[in-house]
């Protein structure tokens, strides 16, 4: 499958397309299929998404995981701060990058 | 140390407004990314992994403790609560908001603090000895040295648009503990038979996917005409460089490309152009900046006694000071490399732990390593123990300067945009597998320096083990080097051979270590033994 990620232009965070507008959760990520550079030429242009791009990922029982591991670290968090990560609460939410 | 004047304050005033006005205009869709990007590189603002990570400048790595302490106000208010030191002697916040930058800016303009420089295809910040001021071993204090060439270079326009990043550090001391020969110009002040101070010229140095230790260009340029020297090293680099190829914008690239003679008759025919125009710092400036960096008013009549009846108090004193120009004083390492820590990284509580410090003890003064420690360069031995119990209780007091666990590591693919594959898991794991504090001192000093990729940021060429992380078909991978060095003995690592996973490595460096422990003789370092007995030996016990 194919997504659609970024960071957003005012706070930096990284962010997923979902269809409809923009996650902080890859969870919520939807495939655009051949769709994307269109896509983000729109949301570049409306100033919603910095530095937009098209990644590769797997679907998988808890969604879709990007199939790069720089990808799937900027979906988390620094692995090494757990505490920093989306998933603070969950101490194996780091073997989901490895 | 130097205070800025009316006229410092107002430009970087000014340049505060100035990109407050430009960050308005990119969230107002004013600018799109690729205009509004050089512009906040400008000002050191990256975007990073998981948001913008902002990279100030501390010049030449000294700090006093109001802006210490705005460091750490600023971790607090506008990141999540820390910073990391960088091996350029800087400090980077890694989780900045865009829309916050200039704010963040304008509180660093209050402490007379920037962000200028810090990335871009400029002058970056030049670095300095961190004992600067306080070593035992040196000439003469080189910041104001460092202090002229920044504020000559600074927003100067021959050096705005530069082919590529250019680095300058500056030592007086026959000991390198700057790097010196990895910059692409390095001044090391010396005195000639007349006793007149100079410098020693280095040109042409640099890590990256294309590391050269840096040739001595000239032996002695007078005191009074290095700025001229410099402005010719600059001149020949911005009139070739390859500017079509990224991979062959840096200088050592054309210092390698003409050869270091051809090099060095263009610099000579430019610097000659030089002296002819009066661009030399006169010496009624350089006084008045050498003013600054008046010694402060050391006691004299101090004990040179240290109680070491406390035994961690005493390995600490052993590993972490170092001698002093001053009777009755002497130079504090603080280490940021706890076991399984995060090097380079510091809280804001532990910024405003060391910023009490050096406002009790040590004149007010804080530096910044380029192995990413801190030091509080001028402590009363007196006062050795009280402050060694305060960094206890702050969790800085480790006692492995220069050991195996005082390893440096880039930020790597943890948040690193650039990054192939993690630094700090691997040096975190080094760390742990070395911990016992009886080995670390059996093996004495051991440099090693992880990078994340070809970029060197954690300078892997220079390590006596390096490692360098790169990407081998989506996965981490990571390659092992041996025999370098950043120090007057500079050398670069050797590639030892097919990489290595993240725990593969770890056991590869304890291989080697331990073939070291086998072949060295008394008083051998590990490099000393590298380099005695020769790379067949460590690849035979790393691969088998």
């Amino acid at each position: 499958m194919q997504l659609l990620t970024g960071n957003d232009l005012k706070t930096g965070a990284v962010i997923w397309w979902t269809g409809r507008g923009w996650s902080l959760h890859v969870e919520d990520a939807a495939d655009v299929g051949d769709q994307g550079e269109a896509i983000l030429a729109a949301e570049d242009g409306a100033r919603r998404v910095n530095g937009g791009y098209i990644i590769t990922a797997e679907d998988s029982a808890s969604g879709p995981r990007p199939s790069h591991i720089k990808d799937r670290i900027r979906a988390l968090g620094p692995t090494v701060r757990p505490d920093l990560t989306l998933k603070p609460a969950d101490p194996a939410a780091g073997d989901w990058v490895i | 140390m130097y205070k800025y004047d009316q006229y410092d304050q107002a430009m970087v005033d000014a340049r505060v407004e100035e990109f407050r006005d430009q960050t308005r205009r990119r969230i107002a869709g004013e600018m799109n990314d690729d205009q509004f990007k050089p512009l906040r590189l400008k000002n050191g603002l990256y975007l990073q992994l998981h948001a913008y990570m902002l990279r100030v400048a501390i010049p030449y790595g000294t700090l006093n403790s109001r802006q210490l302490r705005k460091l750490a106000e600023i971790a607090r208010k506008y990141d999540r609560g820390y910073g990391h030191f960088t091996t350029r002697q800087n400090l980077q916040y890694h989780w900045i908001k865009l829309e916050e930058a200039p704010d963040i800016l304008a509180e660093l303009a209050t402490v007379e603090m920037h962000a200028i420089q810090t990335s871009g295809e400029s002058i970056r910040n030049i670095s300095a000895d961190q004992y600067a001021g306080a070593a035992a071993d040196e000439i003469c204090d080189p910041r104001p040295w460092a202090e002229l060439l920044r504020q000559a270079t600074t927003f100067h326009p021959e050096f705005s648009y530069l082919p590529r990043k250019f680095k300058i550090a500056v030592i007086s001391s026959k000991e390198d503990r700057a790097a010196l020969r990895w910059h692409d110009c390095a001044l090391r002040i010396v005195r000639n038979e007349a006793g007149e101070e100079g410098f020693e010229v280095y040109a042409g140095g640099g890590m990256g996917r294309t590391p050269f230790i840096a040739y001595k260009i000239r032996d002695f340029c007078p005191a009074s005409h290095i700025f001229s020297y410099i402005q010719a090293i600059l001149r020949v680099w911005n009139l070739h460089a390859r500017r079509d190829n990224i991979h062959k914008q840096r200088m050592k690239i054309l210092v390698h490309d003409l050869g270091e003679e051809e090099f060095r008759r263009q610099v000579e025919e430019e610097f000659q152009n030089f002296l002819t125009l009066g661009t030399d710092f006169p010496q009624a400036e350089y006084d008045r900046i050498a003013a600054y960096f008046t010694p402060p008013p050391f006691e004299t009549g101090l004990s040179e006694d240290i109680d070491r009846s406390d035994s961690a108090f005493a390995l600490w004193v052993d590993q972490q000071v170092i001698a002093h120009k001053a009777p009755g004083y002497a130079i504090a390492n603080i280490s940021l490399k706890p076991i399984g820590g995060i090097g380079g990284d510091v809280t804001a509580e532990q910024m405003e732990v060391v910023a009490d410090l050096a406002e009790r003890y040590s004149f007010d003064d804080v530096r910044v390593t380029h192995a990413q420690n801190l030091v509080l360069p001028h402590v009363r031995k007196a006062d050795l123990y009280a402050v060694w119990q305060a960094l206890d209780e702050a969790g800085l007091a480790d006692a492995n300067l220069d050991l195996v666990t005082d390893v440096i590591a880039c930020p790597g693919l943890d948040y690193c945009t650039l990054a192939n594959a993690r630094s700090i898991p691997v040096a975190q794991k080094i760390q742990q597998r070395f911990a016992d504090m009886d080995r670390q001192l059996d093996l004495g000093e051991l440099k090693i320096k992880i990078s994340g990729c070809i970029n060197a940021c954690g300078h892997h060429h220079a390590g006596h083990i390096g490692i360098l992380g790169v990407d081998r078909k989506g996965t981490e991978n990571y390659q092992l080097l041996l025999g370098g060095s950043g120090a007057e003995d500079t050398t670069q690592a050797k590639i030892t051979g097919p990489g290595f996973d993240e725990d593969g490595v770890v056991d590869a460096v304890e291989r080697a270590v331990e073939r070291y422990r086998e072949l060295r003789d008394p008083g051998e370092r590990f490099l000393d033994t590298y380099r005695r007995v020769g790379f067949d030996a460590f690849k035979e016990a790393i691969y088998g």
